[in-house]
């Protein structure tokens, strides 16, 4: 590579390529096929770019590479300050992983105003990599912003049946939610003058900023209410199923995959970051949401009788994982806690695309009207057994290592956290498989199913990568976890000395 | 002093005529209109008018850039040429020729003789640009007059629909109503004050005690101006005017009268340091804030909507009149500015799809205007956006700039009420384009192309918002540059 000229325009156009080009495709004539051939040519340059992040990424070196600072507006105080580390960059690829696959998993199903839907799936990209990449708050909460127009429309356009109810209630759910953040980032550009998110940090651990102390608690929550909506916590999760079952395949996938992410990027960045004293202060309670969120959502994603509901529900659960490891404040805890969030993107996402492409066969996602699928479709019923088997974390497959970790941190921080939040594994275990038994095995019910076809080369090229990365991730997790470790590391340094005491409720 | 030299001073000379020199283009253009008017074939010639009228507007903005390099006083100190008067030239002439632009379309579909419609356009922006740089209170009452009374005609110029003529009416009555209110202020204020000139009743009034006088006059002169910039409580007028009006006159009735008004009360309320401002415009704000989001809740009709929207849009305005001057007047400058590109965008889109006789402006029209024209529907969400405030769109620093404003003043009630009332606006809005893009269409029929001019003011506008949304530091500079013109 040609050393620091790229890396320092990486990141822009890792962010930017795909939003360019969803405007190129804007003015392309509606030839279909022209169009989805374009959008995953751009989905892949823009992943073929990402992946130069981790690859070069200096282990050693702490704080944040492949950093760009440039004064944008004087009045405020903005710059154009974008910047990764360990945790970030590989948020980063994840987003231009999965977009390639939502391009070809969409490739049939979206067959009306094909141009708008890869016009707003790649705009959305470009958001969601802005979020993971700004290290300036104004910048942050303009690409936060940014991802909802996008994935609010893509639901309200091209979801299903209650669409429209989904879409808005998605909208105004997140939206207000990210009202109080923007009042918190808000005070403090009052207080530091900057939207820097060093330079505030900065100020906050030397002291520098008038006030803090007696505002801290409310930033925290304002930042913290934010995030927890959009992770989501219990008993800020109703929006999530709504939206998944009305929402396209491609707008589930990159809403469970990515966007729920964001929360807890967030909360591992800002909360964390800006507030190490309030988050000790507040972890008794929000560790014991993440619980509730953990078992409640396994709860219910039992009884689901819509696949696509069943899999939301596990999210909830599996992000209370992501929450739990963030706020055992313990090493191994904020790496699984990384490592969860990279690998539920993958299978949860794969799960989303296994179901879509049901849909595409079915017109329906309600478990009730399958039974005996496997005799139609070995291929799929095989990679979905292996898709289940690595959400509910079987050992060798990535989601074991994320648990593992989360269980272990947690167990550090208090032991109840860790026995309850292992309960966890196993409703997973039971709600997944008992959906896989109903809809695999057995003998075909209904005759419609009898002549479903099986997996053809498309949907195969759209799930192979995500199985391939699931076994991977489970096989050497070091390759990830090495560089997500340093940067967990120092996620939770102004907290190290009382990681040992944690947290009592 | 002797008499010949008063005498030599009794007569204008040339470079007072160069301080006016948009206004005498604006009225020469206007005026070779009207002359033509009845010589060129109507059927034909539909557009030869309308490209005159835009011409004309062009040499205004030429002539204010022009200007810009020779500031100061003229008319015996009535008019005064600085930073701060052209900003609201350049802003006015430029809405002129963008609505200009709008219009060519509009008058065609709707089959309206154009006739006087594009004079009246430019009489109006005469009226206007002049009373951003009057600094004297009864050539503003005239400035103001001029402009007033091209709008009232301009609003009823769809003749053959009643509700056209009722908005006419109905403007007129209330209107003319209301700039007595500011005839009769202007009448107290030189009663308390001896003078109607700005300089010198800032002296006065800074060198002595306060008459009370003096405050009553700037209430009776604010419920005038409040009038004009439907600020409520005298907002009652806006829905129907904006409902009735042909739709790109809604589009200059509600930027360019308005900046102009805007840079009136600027004037009077900074530059006079005007006693009892802030109760005047406390409550103001608050009120139409308040009053026009809940309004434009309910509408139905997307041109009431916008309607209800403007009488917001006043009151976040004004909430910077409550700042203190070295940053309530720049913010207040570039909201007027960042309003008038993004509303005049929308109602070019609303001005397009109305069709004949406006038949299309319920909510229900725009259902799956998305699918029908993804231009336009793009176009209008852009705008929307920007209406409501989100980053990286003109409207988000304008609303980040006069809060900050107020912040700096202390104003944290009323940068509360501003913040919620945003909040609550974000719906209406956001239903607009559910609408255009969730909901299936109710008529597939085609719709017309975009003509070449609409498209250029779609462009001009659409490019402005988000230039101010990137880039705002320029403009800002210069806002802050004429503050400092304006206190001296």
């Amino acid at each position: 590579m040609n050393g620091p000229s790229l890396d320092t325009i990486i990141l822009s156009l890792v962010t930017f390529i795909p939003a360019f080009g969803g405007l190129l495709l804007f003015f392309f004539p509606r030839r279909d096929r022209d169009i989805r051939v374009f959008a995953l040519v751009v989905a892949l340059l823009a992943f073929a770019l990402s992946l130069h992040l981790p690859r070069y990424l200096h282990r050693a070196q702490a704080g944040f590479q492949y950093e760009i600072d440039k004064p944008w507006i004087p009045t405020p105080n903005i710059h154009y300050h974008m910047g990764v580390d360990g945790v970030s960059s590989w948020l980063v690829v994840l987003t231009t992983f999965l977009t390639p696959l939502c391009v070809l998993i969409s490739w049939r199903s979206i067959h009306e105003r094909v141009k708008e839907f890869f016009v707003l799936l790649l705009i959305l990209e470009s958001a969601l990599i802005g979020v993971f990449v700004s290290l300036d708050l104004f910048l942050f909460y303009f690409f936060w912003e940014a991802t909802l127009i996008p994935m609010a429309l893509l639901i309200g356009m091209f979801g299903h049946g209650r669409r429209v109810y989904a879409a808005v209630k998605f909208f105004l759910y997140t939206m207000i939610a990210s009202v109080f953040m923007l009042a918190g980032i808000l005070w403090l550009y009052a207080k530091a003058g900057s939207f820097d998110f060093i330079t505030i940090q900065n100020a906050i651990r030397n002291g520098k900023v008038e006030g803090f102390a007696a505002a801290a608690p409310w930033l925290f929550l304002g930042f913290f209410v934010a995030f927890a909506v959009k992770v989501p916590l219990f008993p800020f999760h109703t929006w999530l199923p709504d939206a998944h079952v009305e929402a396209p395949t491609a707008g589930s996938v990159l809403l469970a995959g990515v966007l729920l992410k964001m929360g807890t990027y967030g909360m591992l960045r800002f909360n964390l970051g800006f507030f190490p004293e309030q988050s000790r202060a507040n972890a008794w309670w929000i560790a014991i949401l993440a619980l509730i969120g953990i078992i409640y959502g396994a709860l219910v994603a039992m009884v689901q009788p819509n696949m696509k509901k069943l899999i939301a529900y596990s999210s909830i659960s599996h992000l209370g994982f992501v929450v739990l490891g963030i706020f055992s404040f313990t090493p191994a805890g904020v790496a699984g806690a990384v490592f969860i969030m990279l690998a539920h993107g993958i299978s949860t996402g794969a799960l989303f695309m296994l179901a879509g492409i049901l849909y595409e066969r079915r017109h329906t996602y309600e478990i009730s009207e399958f039974g005996g699928l496997a005799t139609p479709m070995p291929r799929y019923a095989a990679f979905f057994l292996f898709i289940v088997l690595s959400s509910v974390g079987l050992p060798l497959l990535n989601g074991f290592v994320g648990e593992f970790l989360v269980l272990s941190g947690a167990f550090q921080a208090h032991a109840v956290y860790g026995v309850l939040g292992a309960t966890g594994v196993i409703w997973s275990a039971c709600y997944l498989l008992w959906m896989y038994q109903r809809v695999f095995f057995g003998k075909v019910r209904q005759p419609v199913n009898e002549s479903l076809p099986d997996l053809d080369t498309r949907e195969h090229l759209a799930l192979w990568p995500a199985a391939a990365a699931a076994l991977v991730m489970g096989v050497a997790p070091l390759l990830w976890l090495n560089t997500i470790q340093p940067a967990a590391q120092s996620a939770i340094s102004p907290l190290g000395q009382i990681a040992s005491k944690v947290i009592t409720p | 002093m002797s008499l010949a030299f008063q005498a030599s001073q009794a007569l204008p000379r040339g470079t007072d005529y160069l301080r006016i020199l948009p206004e005498l283009v604006l009225s020469i253009f206007g005026m070779i209109i009207m002359v033509l008017d009845p010589v060129v074939d109507q059927r034909r010639n539909q557009k030869a008018l309308g490209t005159l009228a835009l011409i004309g507007s062009l040499a205004a903005i030429a002539s204010t850039l022009w200007q810009a390099r020779a500031p100061g006083l003229a008319f015996w100190n009535m008019v005064q040429v600085d930073t701060f008067s052209v900003f609201f030239h350049f802003l006015i002439t430029t809405i002129t020729a963008v609505v200009i632009l709008t219009s060519y379309e509009y008058m065609e579909v709707q089959q309206i003789r154009v006739g006087e419609y594009y004079a009246l356009i430019l009489f109006g922006a005469v009226g206007m640009c002049l009373m951003s740089s009057a600094v004297e209170l009864v050539l503003i009452f005239i400035a103001l007059e001029i402009s007033s009374i091209s709008t009232y005609i301009l609003a009823g110029f769809r003749r053959r629909a009643a509700i056209s003529s009722e908005a006419s009416i109905k403007y007129f009555l209330l209107g003319s109503f209301a700039t007595a209110f500011f005839l009769y202020g202007v009448a107290l204020m030189f009663g308390a004050t001896g003078s109607t000139s700005i300089p010198t009743i800032e002296q006065h009034l800074r060198s002595g005690s306060i008459p009370v006088l003096a405050y009553v006059a700037i209430a009776l002169m604010f419920v005038g101006l409040g009038f004009k910039v439907a600020a409520a409580p005298f907002h009652v007028w806006t829905p129907d005017v904006y409902e009735g009006a042909p739709a790109p006159i809604v589009g200059f009735m509600s930027t360019a009268p308005k900046a102009a008004v805007f840079a009136v009360l600027l004037r009077i309320m900074f530059q006079i340091h005007a006693p009892g401002r802030l109760g005047l415009i406390w409550v103001a704000a608050a009120l139409s804030m308040t009053l026009g989001n809940i309004g434009a809740l309910v509408q139905q009709n997307v041109k009431r909507l916008l309607a209800y929207s403007s009488i917001a849009h006043a009151g976040y305005l004004l909430v910077a009149f409550a700042a203190l001057p070295q940053n309530g007047i720049p913010s207040a400058m570039f909201y007027t500015a960042s309003y008038a590109a993004m509303n005049i965008g929308a109602f070019a889109v609303v001005s397009h799809f109305g069709g004949a006789g406006e038949r299309y402006v319920t909510l229900e029209d725009y259902s799956g205007l998305g699918r029908r024209s993804p231009v336009l529907a793009a176009a209008l969400t852009l705008f929307l956006l920007s209406l409501i405030g989100i980053p990286i769109t003109a409207g988000f620093f304008a609303k980040f700039y006069v809060f900050s404003a107020a912040l700096q003043a202390n104003l944290v009630g009323l940068v509360i009420i501003g913040v919620i009332n945003s909040a609550v606006a974000a719906y209406y809005y956001l239903r607009v384009i559910v609408v255009v893009y969730m909901h299936d269409p109710r008529d597939e029929s085609v719709l017309p192309a975009v003509p070449l001019e609409l498209g250029a003011a779609l462009a001009i506008t659409a490019l402005t918002t988000i230039y101010l949304g990137l880039l705002p530091g320029r403009v800002l500079d210069y806002a802050s540059r004429s503050a400092g013109d304006l206190l001296h």
